[in-house]
């Protein structure tokens, strides 16, 4: 009967209308990519000159000396404030475009064949790439469920989905650098792979609400993906309206935070509760930002001036990967499909995960 | 005409539903709009993310909030 039912809705498209005509075309025109190409370079000349231009306005136009608190605030700011909002600009854009090649129904049909372990992987990959907003957390882990995906995969690509994401990487490459940004993107999907895999063995199945297993529902009638580069290219400038209008006030917020620590809070002043000697700051960071809840966008500045003041990166990783993974807002919304011992069980893996990664940096670098 | 919005409620759902308000009244449509916040009729469905546009059992659209013009394409 739910089978039924399921099919009575046709899935025309996953996305909105399309033109049919516009839809034959499966690859950009030529003109997409000259214009694409000029962009970047375009882009590419900007960035290279912002240093120069901070140092100009700081030190020269403003004529605030070199070495000062405040000169040091300022510079700071003019320099990370458009630097960060370009990176974001430009990456958020091409994920956009990357993402329509990902919808959740697609990538539910991926994963409904799998095994767990293939499974797990493929699902914290493909949470970076897949389309994700914690509101439809539920609709998308019932849709996950009921078409046979294992509950550890389906944790694996919820786990990764709101972790590992284009701003988080972003941000952490444009403030802190690519070694970061790396490690953050290889412990974040080793924590989801993991960390859903581990929650499969442990076979909970049957804590998850009775209703929600029974539905079963058909993965099969995945729609045709006809969409035309210019809806593509379209959906990339959506997105970038949609993310950077929405997470540009954290950013300047994050980074004005951060240039005041930079200029004024003296070196190593975070060390003695976040550095390395202090072996508890890894759990209090944890626990920290579980009831904290943010995105990307307004935590990496401010991770970047506790860094710069002698916190341990081990620590403040797992702080930021607390803040992202485990929010108590989501665990409320999650409730609706999974029993507490579910919910427990998965913040303490997770949590878990995340506390290894702390004190594994911390201890190797 | 049934129009089914689906969603938690969360400000894009909200941001849809008056967009198709409006556009329903501008161009004197005779439909009903329902909201639906039930996850288990979502998951029967197929909406995966939200908000979702269901008219008359067909989903139209999922995981954004539409364009007018893609909101008067469905209507017509």
């Amino acid at each position: 009967m739910a089978k039924l039912l399921a099919k009575k809705y046709q899935n025309n498209n996953d996305s909105c209308t399309q033109d049919p005509e516009l839809s034959k075309r499966k690859r950009p025109s030529s003109k997409q990519v000259a214009y694409g190409v000029a962009g970047t370079a375009l882009w590419y000349i900007i960035y290279k000159q912002l240093e120069t231009f901070s140092h100009y306005l700081t030190y020269e136009l403003f004529n605030i000396s070199r070495g000062s608190h405040l000169g040091e605030a300022i510079q700071f700011f003019i320099y990370d404030t458009p630097k960060v909002l370009m990176l974001l600009t430009i990456i958020v854009f091409v994920v956009g475009i990357i993402r329509t090649f990902f919808t959740p129904e697609r990538t539910r049909k991926i994963l409904a064949g799998k095994r767990e372990s293939v499974g797990n992987v493929l699902a914290a990959f493909l949470g970076i790439v897949t389309p994700f907003c914690s509101c439809s957390a539920v609709p998308l882990f019932m849709g996950f469920v009921t078409v046979g995906v294992p509950l550890g995969v389906t944790l694996s690509f919820l786990i990764a989905a709101p972790m590992v994401n284009e701003i988080a990487l972003v941000l952490l490459y444009g403030l802190l650098g690519w070694k970061v940004a790396l490690l953050y993107l290889v412990t974040g999907l080793l924590v989801a792979i993991i960390g859903g895999w581990v929650i499969g063995r442990l076979g909970m199945e049957n804590h998850i609400e009775g209703w929600v297993r029974e539905i079963r529902a058909s993965a099969d009638d995945v729609p045709e993906d006809n969409l035309s580069w210019d809806d593509r290219i379209a959906r990339g400038r959506e997105a970038v309206k949609d993310i950077v209008g929405k997470v540009w006030i954290y950013v300047i917020a994050g980074i004005g935070v951060g240039a005041g620590i930079h200029g004024y809070v003296p070196e190593g002043f975070m060390a003695a509760i976040m550095g390395k000697e202090a072996w508890w700051s890894v759990p209090a960071a944890v626990l920290v930002g579980i009831p904290m809840y943010s995105n990307a966008a307004g935590i990496v500045p401010i991770i970047h001036a506790l860094l710069e003041k002698g916190a341990a990166l081990g620590t403040v990783l797992a702080f930021m990967m607390s803040v992202i993974a485990l929010s108590l807002p989501e665990m409320v919304i999650l409730r609706k499909v999974l029993k507490p011992r579910l919910i427990g069980t998965f913040v303490g893996v997770v949590g878990g995960g995340i506390l290894l990664v702390g004190y594994l940096f911390n201890v190797l670098i | 005409m049934l129009i089914k919005i689906m969603g938690p409620g969360c400000p894009n759902c909200q941001k849809v539903a008056d967009l198709l308000k409006s556009t329903i009244e501008e161009n004197k449509i005779d439909a009903k709009i329902e909201k639906v916040t039930d996850f288990q009729e979502m998951a029967m469905a197929g909406v995966l993310s939200t908000p979702a546009v269901v008219i008359d059992g067909t989903i139209k659209c999922v995981g954004k909030v539409p364009s007018k013009d893609e909101i008067i394409s469905w209507l017509k």
